[in-house]
């Protein structure tokens, strides 16, 4: 496989494990009452994030549903200004306006978390109209939830998408649960989620949203493929959600068992990939290591500056309600 | 010039598209058909099909889009074919229009103008003929513009065009039609400037949109009867030119609002408290209100009649203020 570079698998792989320790982190915070409000962790599903990002430029726009953090992250966003925002405090990247679901980071091209459930993919389709209006060869990658499929903006989007040709890349994290409910009992196509984005002449490919590099090798060639003028493209990432659905439903919950949380983390991203790197004996056990340390240091320092940070000032109550003339 | 409304916003539209190549038209029917109200006449031809796009019936998505478009860059101008479908775009409109400056903490802003025609016309039923204004002008980001003249509709819209925040442009189908003197060449009129529309000394009547017409019509008639009213146009209703208000009400000491609008929790509800918080010691007496009936619109003309405030109407709730009744 020409993927197999041991400093690029490692590199895939410390993205994946920041996103995993910096959510540990933050669940802890919240038992600490530090973090407050909704806390949606994305333990499981990092290899879409992680995967589906690589593929894209710097200037390319991402834009992501609630659960958010990982794609915050794997963009490049600060660990400490992501870890402040979730604080809220003055130095997050809102202002601690935005929290845990309306992370918002321009510079890395991050256009927002949105909590309204299907409500950003028409946001994707106007960013990726933007571009293209604009002549500019850039794709737009739009992450939501196979609960957000059937949703009616949802539907609007793929139309408007399809029917303008728009270089926008729909990925739909199918973690089979919207909250508590089962895709089986949710969309009525359910074996097959990405029908809803073929009936509207979008073409749709699914992958193991466990493997980051079947991940990664195929938003490789989406990507090429939608920057040439070939949009739009509807990626279903098969993957898994380890915790609750919020902070607030424990990890497994009334609605699934035990059992299946557990034989599900036996496919657990990071095992496959380390598993993968072991394999092809490009590194030994004692290689990750230094990976670990470095990252808990990475989060330690966020955790530190977000504890250290102060709340905003009253003052900042009414600012950014309006752009100021 | 002698403009019509409808021409009037053609030209504001023309002349900001001909200077920033950022601002596109969107909406259903804006493009080949020529606007539902023939608004956008001409504009095709001009702009072409990139920056004049018609839409298919999917006012959330659509809506989104612009949205979208606008916090990449772009300047949209959004024609709801009536504003009664803002309803079906109010998740995009509140919950991204609205707050997106706010929750990323500055970083995005939205400059978006979402127009089209509000309020009753002739017999549209009840569905095609509400003044939602309030609803608007409830929401923490959004600025509401209501124009009742040609040369407000112009000078307003370029505004409205050029403000970087999301602007809703509340237009009516009977206006269109309505002719008025219009300055030739350049001009803006700035949001949140009231204008007095008629000097008066004995009471102060509030009235916006087509109930400008209205409130006019009655204080010509009551001009006859000795009562001498001063008539104000808001124009902006959000941010509400207060002061002209309040300069209004402390010569005159008495006060009536007249909207098309449901009364509970209508527009005039915010003036009269608005006033009362801020000049109540130079009030006569009790501000009276004269609103739209608490009815969905009936179709039936004697009905709908009787639904909508008029002139008579307005003649006796100043009468009322004055103690003349």
């Amino acid at each position: 496989m020409t993927d197999m570079d041991k400093d690029d698998l490692l590199s895939l792989y410390r993205q994946m494990l920041l996103i995993r320790r910096f959510e540990e982190k933050s669940a802890e915070m919240y038992a600490l009452a530090k973090i407050a409000g909704f806390l949606h962790l994305y333990i499981g599903e990092e290899a879409i994030a992680v995967g589906a990002i690589a593929a894209l430029r710097p200037d390319d726009y991402a834009i992501s549903a609630y659960r958010d953090h990982g794609h915050c992250l794997a963009r490049g966003s600060d660990p400490g200004q992501v870890m402040a925002e979730l604080f809220g405090k003055a130095t997050g990247l809102c202002q601690g306006k935005g929290g845990s679901m309306h992370l918002v980071d321009l510079a890395h091209r991050f256009m927002g978390g949105y909590a309204i459930v299907g409500g950003h993919i028409p946001l994707a389709t106007g960013l990726a109209f933007a571009t293209k209006y604009q002549k500019q060869d850039l794709v737009t990658v739009c992450f939501f939830g196979e609960g957000a499929v059937p949703s009616g903006q949802a539907h609007e989007a793929f139309n408007l998408a399809a029917l303008w040709k728009l270089p926008v890349i729909f990925i739909c994290e199918n973690n089979r649960y919207g909250m508590g409910t089962p895709v089986h009992r949710a969309v009525a196509l359910y074996e097959n989620v990405a029908e809803a984005a073929r009936s509207y002449g979008i073409m749709a490919e699914r992958v193991d949203g466990m493997d980051v590099l079947a991940v990664r090798a195929l938003m490789r060639t989406v990507v090429d493929q939608i920057r040439a003028g070939h949009g739009p493209f509807f990626i279903e990432a098969m993957t898994y959600r380890f915790m609750g659905h919020s902070m607030a439903d424990p990890s497994h919950g009334h609605y699934r068992s035990k059992d299946e949380v557990e034989e599900h983390r036996k496919r657990d991203p990071l095992v496959l990939l380390k598993q993968q790197i072991l394999d092809q004996a490009l590194c030994v056990e004692a290689d990750f290591k230094p990976l670990e340390q470095d990252v808990g240091e990475i989060v330690a320092a966020a955790v530190k500056f977000a504890d250290e940070s102060p709340f905003p000032e009253p003052s900042a109550l009414h600012r950014d309600v309006m752009v100021e003339d | 010039m002698l403009l019509s409304y409808r021409e009037a916003l053609n030209q504001a539209m023309r002349e900001e598209m001909r200077r920033d190549p950022r601002i596109f038209l969107i909406g259903e029917e804006v493009g080949y058909y020529q606007g539902a109200f023939k608004v956008t006449k001409g504009f095709v031809e001009e702009f072409g099909p990139q920056r004049v796009v018609d839409t298919p019936i999917t006012e959330a998505g659509f809506t989104g889009l612009a949205i979208g478009a606008a916090m990449a860059g772009l300047q949209p101008i959004v024609e709801l074919m009536t504003m009664n479908f803002g309803i079906v775009a109010l998740d995009q409109i509140v919950n991204n229009a609205a707050k997106i400056r706010y929750m990323s903490g500055g970083q995005l802003s939205v400059p978006i103008v979402i127009r089209g025609p509000g309020s009753a016309a002739h017999q549209l039923g009840a569905q095609h003929s509400q003044s939602l204004e309030a609803w608007f002008c409830h929401v923490p980001g959004l600025k509401v513009v209501a124009p009742a003249t040609p040369q407000d509709a112009k000078g307003l819209l370029k505004s409205a065009i050029r403000d970087q925040n999301p602007v809703i442009f509340i237009e009516a189908q009977l206006l269109y039609g309505t002719k008025g003197e219009v300055t030739e060449g350049e001009y803006t009129i700035p949001l949140g400037q009231a204008e007095v529309k008629r000097a008066g000394a004995d009471v102060t009547v509030v009235a916006y949109s087509k109930m400008l017409l209205v409130a006019l019509e009655a204080a010509d008639q009551l001009s006859r009867e000795g009562l001498d009213v001063e008539v104000i146009d808001p124009r902006t209703l959000k941010p509400l030119d207060l002061n002209t208000i309040v300069a209004s009400v402390k010569k005159t000491g008495r006060l009536v609002i007249v909207e098309e609008g449901w009364r509970f929790c209508g527009l005039g509800a915010q003036i009269a408290d608005s006033i009362y918080s801020a000049a109540f010691d130079y009030l006569d007496g009790p501000i009276v209100r004269v609103t739209g009936e608490e009815v969905p619109m009936p179709y039936s003309r004697p009905l709908e009649d009787a639904a909508v405030p008029d002139a008579p109407r307005v003649i006796a709730a100043v009468k009322s203020v004055c103690g003349a009744a």
